[in-house]
Formats: C-alpha cells, structure tokens, sequence
C-alpha cells in the first residue's frame, strides 16, 4: 500500500517527470526561472493548485461525468475544474498573504493555461487512478515540477553571470541547458 | 427524474455542465464575500516605509499616492530622496525586487534637515503656510511665522515660495540618536566574485594588448 504510493511519487517526480520527460509546462518552466525567488513562489502556488486540481478533477469524472456516461466531456469539465481552483487559490492567498499574492503576481492565474495541469488530470483518468492516487499522483507531478523550475531557475542565475559566447547569450543558452537536463532525468528511466 | 435525465445523451451533457458551473459559480460568489478584502494591505505597508514628508518629490501628490503607484502601477521605487537608500532597500526587500540607486532626477538623500525662519526679515506672507504639507509653520497675514520644528519633515517645499527668502534650511545636529556609520560608496564595493566577470576580462585583454 505505502510502497504503492511511494512508487506513484517517485515515478511522477523523477521518472516521468512532467517537464523534462513528458515536455508539459514548458511556458513557465522557460517564462519563470529567471530568477530564484519567482520560481520558488510559482512552484508553491502550483503545488498547490495541481494537487487540488488533480483530486477535484477526479471527483468531477467520477461522481458526474462517469454516471452520466458523459466521458467525452472531460476536457472541458477539467478546464472548468481548473480555472476554478485557480480563481479560489486567487482569493484565498490574496486575503490570507497579501505579500505572497504579490510576488505570485500574474503567474498564478498563468497557471490556469498550465498544460501539466490539464496534462495531470486527463492522465489520471488513462490511468485509472482512484481518488487518493489521483491526489499522490497531482502531488507528485507538482513537486517534480518544482524540483526542475528551481534546479533550473538556480542554474540560469549561473548562466546570467557566466562567460557565454554572444549568439548563445539569453533565451538560447536557457534552451541548451533544458535540453541537457532532459537528457539527464532520461537517466532515471527504468528506475520503478 | 435522473434516469430520464441519464438515458437522454443531451439533456445529461446539458444537466452536467449547468450543474457543474452552477456548483463552482455558488463556490466562488461565497469566495468573494467570505474572503473580501479591504482595500489594498500593500499599499499601507508600503505607506508605512515611506518616510511621510508629503513632499512631492517624487512626482505624485503626496506619500500614499505614490504608494499606491508602487503597488498598483509599477513606479519604481527610487523616487523618494527623502526616504533615502534605506527607504529604498526597505521596498526593496517589503517587495521582493532588487535595490536600486536612487533616482537623481527626483532630487538627492542629503542629511536631515529643518527649516527656519528668519523671524526679523518675515513679512508674513503667509506663502509658506500654505505650501507646508504637514502644517508644520505657524503664523497668521501679516503676522511674523515660525516653524514647528518637531513637525517639520525638511522637505524644502516652504524655501521657494518665500518672496524674501527669510527661510533656511538647517541640518540636524548630529547626537548620539541619529549618528549612523556611513556606508561605503556602490563602486568602491564593487568586486570581482567571477572570473568569467567582463570586468576583469577587459583588464586581461589589456594585459595581453600590454
């Protein structure tokens, strides 16, 4: 049972991880991680929301489209679903931290257009995760997403500094470096 | 009712997605209420920092203005000479943004001061008084003025009106209170960390050129 969903974590965070390996959220993987700080507050605020969207999706198909036999809906329930977590994460973090709400900035509801979320909760239906699964399964694509955005973000403070030949400078370099991590999370493959 | 509703494939469609906005619309309308906020708690803890002389300098009507313009325009936040490179760094670190050097075009940091007036040459114009932000200068028409030095926030708004420039603005003496190290000045703190750093690149090509 543990070792069931420990598998589930270990496989949504480093072995398919959900930026490097199956390429979704990639806008603010590439928009967000110029700077430390942002990245870690665009990774709690997505934590936050995929692990909520993943669970809300799930109880969405499940009690109401499943039922009906209205599975071709889902897309759009879940884009509903999402845009709903978002807007009430919004307002919740706006009444309970101003600061924070600050510092997330447009980037939280960005995340409303980010795939991974989407990605997740269509994935979890493929899957045929049941509600607690579908939540690991949301929290384990979103500590993933984390891990990489801030590993990333770290790197590229690195890069700003660093003697880079002047075609390379900027966005191209940042592209480089993604591309090399991907090749080393391919690493992880086979790992579960 | 909800077999009727689950045989038919349009009229389920239908009931599912006016449930499910339905639903989520209800949720989020007693968001909104249940988690109003009042006004905008940035703007007074970035009122707060600003150091309350009222002067202008930094181009909008006063303080609060200015911190709403921070908060919800993007000012920059090196406007303001009289909070100074420490006001500066307080945004700075209230909003998560780099430091930066205090715009030159809004005026200088320059120590503390207060203004007096030089009571034997007043006509009492009552100009002063009336460009006085904080009320800090007494006097009546044709009566000679003074300032309320516990009340002056020293922000030379009272120095350009005065038709006989009666009034000076004088530096705070310097006590044990308000004495403070000086720091050192941006460029001589400026070291190379990185050996990739353009600075001492160039420096290695002269060498090279040499």
């Amino acid at each position: 049972m543990l070792a069931d969903y420990s598998i589930l974590l270990i496989g949504a965070i480093l072995v398919n991880n959900f930026v490097l390996v199956q390429f979704l959220g990639l806008c603010p993987f590439m928009g967000v991680s110029n700077k430390l700080e942002t990245a870690m507050g665009m990774s709690m605020a997505t934590t936050f929301v995929l692990t909520l969207a993943s669970a809300c999706s799930n109880l969405t198909y499940n009690y109401l489209l499943q039922p009906l036999g209205l599975g071709y809906l889902k897309t759009i329930s879940f884009i509903l679903v999402i845009a709903v977590v978002v807007q009430f994460t919004e307002m919740v973090v706006r009444k309970s931290s101003p600061l924070l709400h600050r510092v997330l900035g447009v980037y939280l509801p960005l995340i409303t257009t980010n795939c991974a979320v989407l990605g997740v909760a269509l994935l979890n239906i493929n899957k045929e995760h049941n509600f607690m699964q579908s939540l690991f399964y949301g929290f384990g694509a979103a500590v993933g997403f984390s891990l990489v955005l801030v590993l990333f973000a770290a790197m590229r403070e690195r890069l700003a500094v660093a003697d880079v030949p002047i075609p390379f400078k900027g966005a191209a370099i940042g592209m480089v470096t993604a591309g090399l991590m991907s090749l080393a999370f391919m690493g992880f493959a086979g790992l579960v | 009712m909800f077999e009727f509703i689950a045989q038919s494939p349009l009229l389920a469609a239908l009931f599912a997605l006016v449930s499910l906005g339905a639903a989520f619309g209800a949720l989020l309308g007693y968001a909104a209420v249940r988690f109003k906020t009042e006004g905008n708690p940035i703007v007074d803890q970035i009122n707060d920092i600003l150091p309350q002389t009222q002067c202008g300098q930094c181009g909008h009507p006063g303080c609060r203005p200015y911190a709403e313009a921070i908060a919800n325009e993007d000012e920059a936040i090196n406007k303001c000479p009289p909070g100074g490179e420490a006001g500066i760094q307080a945004l700075a670190d209230l909003l998560d943004v780099e430091a930066i050097p205090l715009d030159a075009e809004h005026g200088e940091e320059d120590v503390t001061s207060v203004a007096y007036i030089r009571e034997a040459e007043c006509i009492g114009c009552t100009k002063c008084i009336q460009a006085c932000p904080v009320d800090a200068i007494l006097g009546a028409a044709k009566q000679m003025h003074t300032v309320i030095v516990s009340e002056c926030t020293g922000c030379d708004l009272c120095v350009e009106p005065c038709p006989v420039d009666c009034i000076d603005m004088i530096p705070e003496a310097q006590t044990l209170q308000n004495w403070s190290w000086h720091l050192p000045d941006p460029v001589s703190r400026e070291v190379d960390i990185i050996a990739t750093d353009p600075a001492s690149n160039n420096s290695r090509n002269e060498d090279q050129a040499a």
